[in-house]
Formats: structure tokens, sequence, C-alpha cells
């Protein structure tokens, strides 16, 4: 993996380096880059397996981080492509048009982290919530327990005990 | 001769941007909704179907009955915790869920789980694959007018949750694979046991085989339905039994071996016509390797040697900051788990790839294209979608 690493660096300004196995590498890739890097990939490495495309909400860094996994099944490796976008006015380019079925995972992450991508087929449509206009409940300052008691009655519960006291004393009696 | 010519004249005209030029107020169109309450839809969808007569002109997906919000409620309990809640992100296999899950927490805290345990994870997860046959078979048939297969299916299916009940304690949610290794052995008598219940598998395989299979109707109505072009395979992140049955060998357990495939003598099952016959004549063929599998781990798997690996105190389990993806091969195809940690006790983020994601969205709002109205849900079942993978 690494020597595909070098290679690509020589023709597009990568960023930072992460080995997770002998199979499977992530690489940060600035955002007007990764278009022509995915078709590089595509059309010159065999990575023509888009697996999954998703967002890591780095609240306390400011910026989302879109995953791009693409996979080559001839030459047995994955390569994860990190795109850092800022939160504020998160948008990016959508690539339904080299892959159909990004379309789906680009209209789940408008809904659920609020990253626009313009042009993308019914990316405005409710995808799985209907009628929500709050915060996009996947960023990490939406608060799902704020949002379960102000809209879920309370319903007392039965008797439990604390799982924390109690594993200690069942499982790690000699624990401090 | 050809046996039925329709007329395309009636048909709605692409404009330039791509969208079709359907007037409902024409009075050739029609909204049919199939779902979310239909007896020809696999799980909680709707499919939106504008018809012509009794062909589908267009189709609109809508999921979201179900969502749970099972990954961001991951983000907010200890990497333990979290185990109730994956295996219910797909009820006919929970173990994939189990195993990914388990596998991902395991590489980023470096953790290895010892050999015996992935034998009996590998068990676990061929027997599962049978378990999710048995219902896609009865499934199938049943959405194709033949309602005693499921019956059939669903009775072996309960055998092999006996078997299950008995190795981990559990019918449905096993719970069983955790992370560091599994939680017992197999029961005495085990091997046993298992082997007459795969005996009756074999014996419903062979039934299934000569009144489904065989059957005048199936075939007629199967052969040619939802045809997926080998060209479309990799631009619409078609995997599993789907892709094999159009002559493309995608299979997890031979293209990335995990746990013990690597030891065990199989190849993948694939197909050539890639319709709705080839795609369930695949399956059908899979559960027999499964069988095979089955047969091969209990004769080759150690008997003695540790299950569990040392795992920190489940508690203050924090796994140090990185990502990773880890995938396995399901009855419906690649099934994967992508994991970030952040240092903490709690995962940051936990995105499950299931195959229905692609399958059951893009793929079938394409081949769903001048399908007759009654042969929707044979097209739909035989994609074997399952959508509260969709929406986790």
């Amino acid at each position: 993996m690494r020597e595909l690493y070098e290679q690509l660096k020589r023709l597009f300004p990568l960023g930072e380096y992460t080995e997770q196995r002998r199979d499977l590498a992530f690489v940060t890739v600035p955002k007007d880059h990764l278009r022509p890097l995915l078709i590089h990939l595509r059309d010159r490495e065999r990575f023509s397996h888009l697996v999954l495309l998703t967002a890591v909400d780095w609240l306390e860094e400011g910026h989302f981080q879109l995953t791009y996994l693409m996979n080559d099944r001839a030459g047995k490796r994955d390569l994860g492509l990190r795109v850092l976008i800022p939160r504020d006015g998160a948008a990016m380019e959508g690539i339904h048009d080299l892959w159909p079925t990004a379309a789906t995972y680009q209209r789940e992450l408008r809904e659920m982290f609020g990253i626009d991508f313009p042009g993308s087929p019914r990316v405005n449509e409710e995808f799985i919530l209907e009628g929500w206009t709050g915060m996009p409940p996947y960023r990490r300052d939406f608060d799902t327990k704020k949002f379960s008691e102000e809209n879920f009655n309370h319903r007392p519960g039965r008797a439990t005990t604390d799982p924390a006291t109690h594993m200690k004393e069942k499982l790690y009696p000699d624990e401090a | 001769m050809a046996l039925y010519e329709p007329d395309r004249s009636q048909y709605p005209v692409k404009k330039p941007d791509g969208t079709l030029d359907i007037d409902l107020s024409s009075g050739k169109y029609l909204k049919l909704w199939q779902g979310p309450q239909h007896p020809g839809i696999t799980g909680n969808m709707s499919l939106e179907l504008t018809v012509c007569g009794d062909e589908v002109v267009d189709c609109q997906t809508h999921v979201g009955y179900l969502h749970r919000g099972f990954e961001k409620l991951m983000e907010r309990r200890t990497y333990i915790q979290c185990f109730p809640i994956v295996c219910r992100i797909c009820v006919p296999e929970p173990d994939f869920n189990e195993y990914c899950y388990a596998a991902a927490v395991e590489e980023l805290s470096g953790i290895k789980s010892p050999h015996r345990a992935d034998w009996i994870r590998t068990l676990i997860l061929e027997m599962g694959r049978i378990n999710s046959y048995m219902m896609y078979l009865g499934g199938h048939a049943g959405s194709l007018g033949m309602g005693v297969i499921g019956q059939w299916t669903t009775y072996v299916r309960d055998l092999m949750l006996d078997r299950f009940e008995e190795l981990t304690g559990a019918r449905i949610y096993h719970m069983f694979i955790l992370p560091g290794g599994v939680r017992d052995g197999l029961p005495d008598g085990f091997e046993k046991r298992m082997e007459e219940t795969l005996r009756e598998i074999e014996s419903t395989m062979k039934d299934v085989y000569e009144a489904m299979f065989c059957n005048a109707v199936f075939k007629k109505r199967a052969i040619g339905l939802g045809y997926i072009d080998p060209a479309l395979i990799d631009p619409y992140g078609v995997t599993g039994p789907t892709a094999r049955a159009a002559g493309v060998a995608k299979d997890v357990r031979k293209d990335f071996p995990y746990l013990v495939y690597p030891e065990l003598d199989f190849e993948p099952v694939m197909g050539k016509d890639s319709d709705a016959f080839t795609r369930a004549d695949v399956r059908r063929r899979d559960v027999l390797l499964s069988i095979d599998l089955i047969r091969q781990i209990l004769a080759k798997m150690p008997h003695d040697g540790p299950l569990m690996a040392k795992i920190p105190n489940v508690l203050h389990w924090k796994v140090p900051r990185g990502e990773t993806y880890i995938r396995a091969e399901c009855s419906r195809g690649e099934y994967g788990y992508y994991l970030v940690a952040d240092g903490s006790g709690y995962p940051r983020r936990v995105n499950v790839r299931g195959p229905s994601y692609t399958h059951a969205v893009a793929l079938l709002e394409r081949l769903i294209i001048n399908v007759n109205i009654a042969d929707v849900a044979g097209l739909m079942v035989s994609l074997h979608t399952y959508p509260p993978e969709i929406e986790r």
C-alpha cells in the first residue's frame, strides 16, 4: 500500500497516510483533488468498487471527515480517502455520476449530517426522517437525551442496580 | 413469433434533463404504492410505482419506517454496551454484525482472538447463513405464488435455531461473539445433532429443488426477470450472490479471507444468466456449500484451547484513536463495519455497510422499469434486500 501511496503522491497533493492493515490504508485528500483522484483510482488502479461513503463529525476540531472507501478486488486491497470539510456551510461535490449508488449515501449525509451535495438526485427530499426541521441528528452536538426527554413521556422503570457498582462487585472484586 | 409486444408509443418520453415526461392527468399513468404494508415487500419499505397499463414506468423507493438510529445510539454507549445493539441491525443474520463489530474493536485495540474461537465464529456465521437463506427461499417462492415452500424452509430453519439455542442459549439474537473470542465451546453431542439437522436440510433442499426450481410456473416467471448486466456490478456496488449470479466471482470469503476460511476447501458458487432464477439457484447451491463447510469445520476444528483472549476491564475499555473497516460475506453480499475510535471509552462513529443499501435503492429503481406489476415482488425478493439495513 505504501508503494501505491508514493505513486499517487507524485500526481496529487496528498496529506496524512495511515496504514491500518497490510491491505487497508487511509489517506487524507484535499477537497478539490478528490474527484480526479477517484477517477484515477477507478480507471488506472482498478479501485472500481465504492464500498461506502460516510461522514465523521470531529466537533472539537471544527470539521467533518468524509470517508470514501474504495476497493480493488483483484489486487485485494482497500483505500480509504479522507476529505476534511468545515462544519459551517458543509458542502461537497457529488460523485453520483461516477457511481450511481453514491446518490443514496449523499442523500443520507444531507439529512443526517446536513452536508450538501448540490446536484445529487433527490438530495433535498426526505430519506429516512419525516418532517424533521431541527438540527441534523447525527451531528455530535445533537443531544439525544434532551431530544427524547422533550418528545417522549417518562415511564418509571423497574428497580435496577447501577451497572458499574454491580459488575465491579460480581466480576472484578479484586480491582480497586 | 413475439409473444408479447408492448405498445412503446404510450411510454413516457425522456426529457433532455433525464427526467420522464409523466402527465398523471392524461389518464395514461397511475400511481401505485406497493408497501409499506404489503406481502410483496421485503421488510418495511415502500415503492412508489408509476404504472402504464400493467408495466412499471417509474419507481421511487421510500425507506424510514424502521429507523432506530443505532449508529447514533452507539456513540453514547461504551464499547461493550453496543453489543445488544449491533445484532439488532439485521434480524435474519445478527451474527455478521457481532463478528464485524467485535473484529473491528479487536483490531483497533490490538487484541487477537484465539484460534479455537475463530473456528467457532466461522461455524456460527455459516449456520446464520443457512438460516437467512431458508427465510429467503420461502419468501421468493411465496412472492411467485408457491406458499408451501416457505412452510418447509421455516421448519428446517427452526431446527437450525434449535442448534443455535443449545450452542449460544438464544434463538435469534445470540450475542455469542464478543471482542476477544466467543462465550463458550460446543456442548456435548453437538456434532451428532448438527449432522442430523444438516441431513434434514439436505433432504428439504432436494424437495425444494423439485417443487420450486423444476416448476414450470416458477421458471416462466423467474427466468429473464430482473436481468443485471455484469457491467453494472461495480457502478451499483452489487456484491454477494447477486453479483455471482452475473458471473462476477465476488465472495469476501475468497477475496479477503477472514477467520478460518483459508483452511477450508471451497469454491464460490457461480451463475451466469443474472436473472431472478439464476440468483435463486446460486443461493440454493450456496446452502449446500454452507452445509459442506459446517461439516468441514466440525471435522477440522480443535477441541481444546482458550476461547477468550485477555481483554481489558470492559467498564474502562478505551480504544486508541484510529479507524478501520472489517467486512464479511453475509447471505446478501458484503457486510462491513467502519469503526472510528477517538481514544475515549465510546466509539466516535460506527457506520454499517449493509448490502441492501445498494441493492434495494439505486439498483432496484433501475431494474424495476418495464417490469409487470405482478413481478415486482418477485424481483425485489430476488435481490434479497432487507430494509432495516438501509436505515439502521
